[in-house]
């Protein structure tokens, strides 16, 4: 997560072709292993950006082959097969300015689920290709045929309907019998009964030489209903592909310290008391307590805490700190059931469980009206029945009855909203993992965020530059040049100096010490440079005997999130803090974000109980969060976001990810999720006006095929184009 | 109205084909990235690999 990330808005392919890249020799495709890596680019998003990944990646001797997909926003790449190949292509598709994430090929291969999405697509194809040729032939018997010619029509009608109707709309005979034999109606119900009816009642005519047949709007039905069934899995299935496919670069191995040396061995291979090696820069892979060593450790992922804490020999250390300055060897304890991580996994599964079951606004709709058409069907069946005693004309009523109510409008109302949602928030870099999410989205009042890393960028800046002198500040910086130590670098950032410092050394865990005219300084811990340790981050920098010089540190901001919070706070949202560090930072943070409530020293556990509290108020919150200390206050809020830069954890219980990595898509989302809540109660009323008119019509017989051709395609039209409106959206 | 004889099977085989070119395209990968391909007629390069496989 960096704030240099480009907006998406911005492509940088558009304003330069980047140079070709330095092609050496391409190695022979023969002789080296090839592997198909998987990214995710969530910025690329024109025809120069599919030119310029493709380009320069083709370019590098070690891949084969590249192909971008605009639809899912990822890259497909042949490469040979070398231990390092997705860190170099991650650095390379970054320099091009498309910040890239790994895909987890192996979820990649068990969801290559394009199956199912080919079969929808196939069953629609034969659904239109059938709908236009029976409409056509329609139109002449619409137009006044008469006698065999009619017949003829309606027999040609027939051979093509019926077995279109009987593979196109198996997906909704599957589902309606799989509702029946539980004993619960769904609404594929009445659709399966209305397709059915109307095929067999139109055949029956067909055969007795009838002046009417539906086979026409049985397959119109089948074709726009597909084409809603369609939609829902699109959005389904691009949710799907990235959100669960983001593959951790974290740690999964560990490095054990054996008597002939290290290896690698997997998380779960770890024993009580197994000696593990642990680099700068890496985490810690389990509980335990270090042996030997001196470092810093960065619990900010865990805990939420910003301030590193200094170990040494005998320090008992946690799962997921990150380890900053030194080398540390540490002996692995309680991998049982008392890991910080088994805890937080705990916390999360009993979140899940204890969370509502939430009824979709499709699923309310249907209840109400899967029973309505049905007793209306019915009703004007034994009406008619009862009233002439012409039997066959009360089915043919009770058809057009069906044909006429069947959700057409209803089937597109809700699906075809989430897709254009799903798709335009997509397009914005944010990935929905159902649709569900979006409207849970569109109910909250509360939005909590966690502080570090969702509302800063987890970078220390440097704070008291004024307090410090000229001098010192030259000292800090050359010697802060020589370390990698973060905070290091955001001195050697902040300033520049060049002073003839000799002897320069780095000792890890200690700071980084060197000789100015004969006088020893140092940069570094605080016990280190004989000064008390502070209670906000700080470095010291000690010169000869003179006393310690403090240079604070705070986390640095996003430059997004006061106008983040401003844009919540006008859409009527209370905005709360949630944090697991110190008062001090947390308010601080508070305080420039312009969050009025705010919490600190918020345990995983305390996370929940908080969500927990504010639910029982009634309110519904909104959760963002990163940390694995979020990841149980994520699983138990009415819906919930995490950055694409949050530990595995957190991504996986959120319901939506932030592929951009900007929070102002926090604001935008809950826009469109507000606007596409309306569209879809929009959609309804328009689905009940149609049918409010043409109900009575076909209770009182008043229903030919022409109208119900006319009446169906008219309402799916308007739904879908009241639907597409939210793409557009400004 | 003898025509229609002739007619109707005619338009039938055509949609048929229609249909089966539908099938052939599906089953090709054509649909898996249409944003994709809308841009890519754009790009100057030829496509030698329209299926992206």
């Amino acid at each position: 997560m960096n704030a240099e990330t480009p907006s998406i808005a911005v492509c940088p392919a558009c304003v330069a072709l980047p140079a070709k890249g330095e092609a050496g020799p391409k190695l022979d495709p023969h002789e080296v292993a090839m592997r198909r890596v998987e990214f995710s680019l969530p910025t690329v998003h024109c025809a120069a950006c599919i030119a310029a990944v493709e380009r320069t990646l083709t370019n590098r001797p070690d891949v084969f082959g590249a192909r971008v997909n605009l639809t899912l926003k990822r890259v497909s790449i042949t490469a040979a097969d070398l231990p390092n190949i997705e860190e170099d292509l991650t650095a390379e598709l970054d320099r091009l300015g498309y910040p890239a994430k790994p895909l987890d090929s192996a979820v990649l291969a068990r969801a290559e689920g394009t199956k199912a999405g080919r079969d929808l697509l196939a069953r629609l194809g034969v659904a239109g290709f059938a709908m236009m040729n029976v409409m056509l032939l329609s139109i002449s018997v619409w137009a006044g045929a008469e006698g065999t010619t009619r017949e003829m029509m309606h027999w040609i009608s027939a051979a093509i309907a019926l077995p279109a109707v009987a593979f196109a709309g198996y997906p909704f005979y599957r589902s309606a019998w799989g509702a029946l034999r539980r004993g619960r109606l769904n609404m594929d119900v009445p659709i399966s009964l209305a397709i059915l009816l109307a095929s067999g009642v139109s055949l029956f005519e067909t055969v007795k030489g009838g002046n009417d047949a539906y086979f026409d709007a049985a397959l119109s039905l089948t074709f726009f209903l597909l084409i809603g069934r369609y939609l829902d899995y699109q959005t389904r299935a691009t949710a799907r592909s990235a959100a669960s496919e983001l593959a951790a670069l974290e740690v999964q191995k560990a490095r054990r310290v054996t008597e002939e040396g290290e290896e690698e061995v997997p998380l779960d291979a770890l024993r009580e008391g197994d000696i593990l090696a642990v680099a700068p820069g890496e985490r810690l892979p389990a509980d335990g307590v270090v042996t030997w060593g001196d470092s810093e450790l960065d619990p900010s992922m865990l805990t939420g805490e910003t301030l590193p804490q200094a170990v040494g020999a005998g320090a008992v250390v946690r799962a997921g700190m990150l380890n900053i300055s030194g080398p540390l060897k540490i002996r692995a304890e309680g991998l049982g059931e008392d890991t910080l991580l088994k805890q937080i996994t705990r916390l999360v599964e009993t979140a899940e469980t204890t969370r509502n079951k939430y009824t979709s606004l499709a699923e309310k709709a249907a209840a109400i009206y899967a029973p309505a058409v049905h007793i209306l069907s019915l009703l004007a069946f034994l009406g008619w029945g009862f009233a002439t005693g012409d039997w066959r004309l009360a089915v043919n009523i009770a058809a057009a009855v069906l044909i006429i109510t069947c959700p057409c409008a209803l089937g597109l109302a809700v699906p075809a909203v989430l897709a254009a949602a799903s798709g335009r928030l997509f397009a914005q870099g944010v990935l929905l993992k159902d649709g569900v999410s979006l409207e849970r989205l569109a109910e909250i009042d509360t939005v909590v965020f966690d502080k570090t890393g969702t509302l800063t960028t987890g970078k220390p800046v440097l704070v008291n530059a004024e307090d410090i002198p000229e001098e010192a500040r030259n000292i800090a910086a050359a010697l802060a040049k020589h370390s990698a130590h973060p905070l290091a670098k955001a001195i050697a950032k902040a300033f520049s100096g060049e002073l003839p410092i000799e002897n320069i050394t780095e000792h890890p865990g200690f700071g980084t010490s060197g000789r100015l005219n004969g006088v020893e300084v140092r940069l570094g811990r605080a016990d280190w440079c004989g000064a008390t340790p502070a209670a906000q981050t700080a470095v010291w920098l000690k010169v000869g005997d003179a006393p310690p010089l403090a240079f604070l540190f705070e986390d640095e901001i996003r430059p997004e999130t006061a106008e983040t919070v401003a844009a919540l706070k006008a859409a009527g949202l209370t905005v709360r803090l949630l944090s697991g560090d110190v008062p001090e930072a947390a308010e601080a943070v508070a305080k420039a974000a312009g969050i009025a409530h705010w919490q600190a020293g918020a345990s995983p556990a305390d996370k929940v109980d908080a969500l927990n509290a504010l639910a029982a108020e009634g309110h519904k919150v909104l959760m963002v969060g990163d940390g694995l200390n979020d990841a149980a206050a994520l699983a138990a809020a009415h819906v919930s976001m995490s950055p694409a830069s949050a530990v595995d954890a957190s991504r996986s219980s959120a319901d939506m990810i932030i592929i951009s990595n900007n929070l102002a898509e926090v604001a935008n989302a809950h826009r469109i999720a507000v606007a596409s809540k309306r569209r879809i109660l929009e959609n309804f009323s328009i689905a009940a006006v149609y049918n409010s008119i043409s109900v009575p019509l076909a209770v009182a017989g008043m229903v030919n095929p022409l109208i119900a051709a006319l009446a169906m395609s008219a309402s799916s039209i308007t739904v879908s184009l009241n639907s597409m409106r939210i793409g557009k959206m400004k | 109205m003898n025509i229609l004889a002739v007619l109707i099977p005619v338009s039938l085989i055509l949609g048929g084909i229609g249909l089966f070119a539908f099938f052939w395209a599906v089953k090709n990968n054509q649909f898996e990235d249409p944003k994709g391909n809308a841009e890519r007629i754009l790009s100057d390069r030829f496509d030698d690999d329209p299926d992206g496989n």
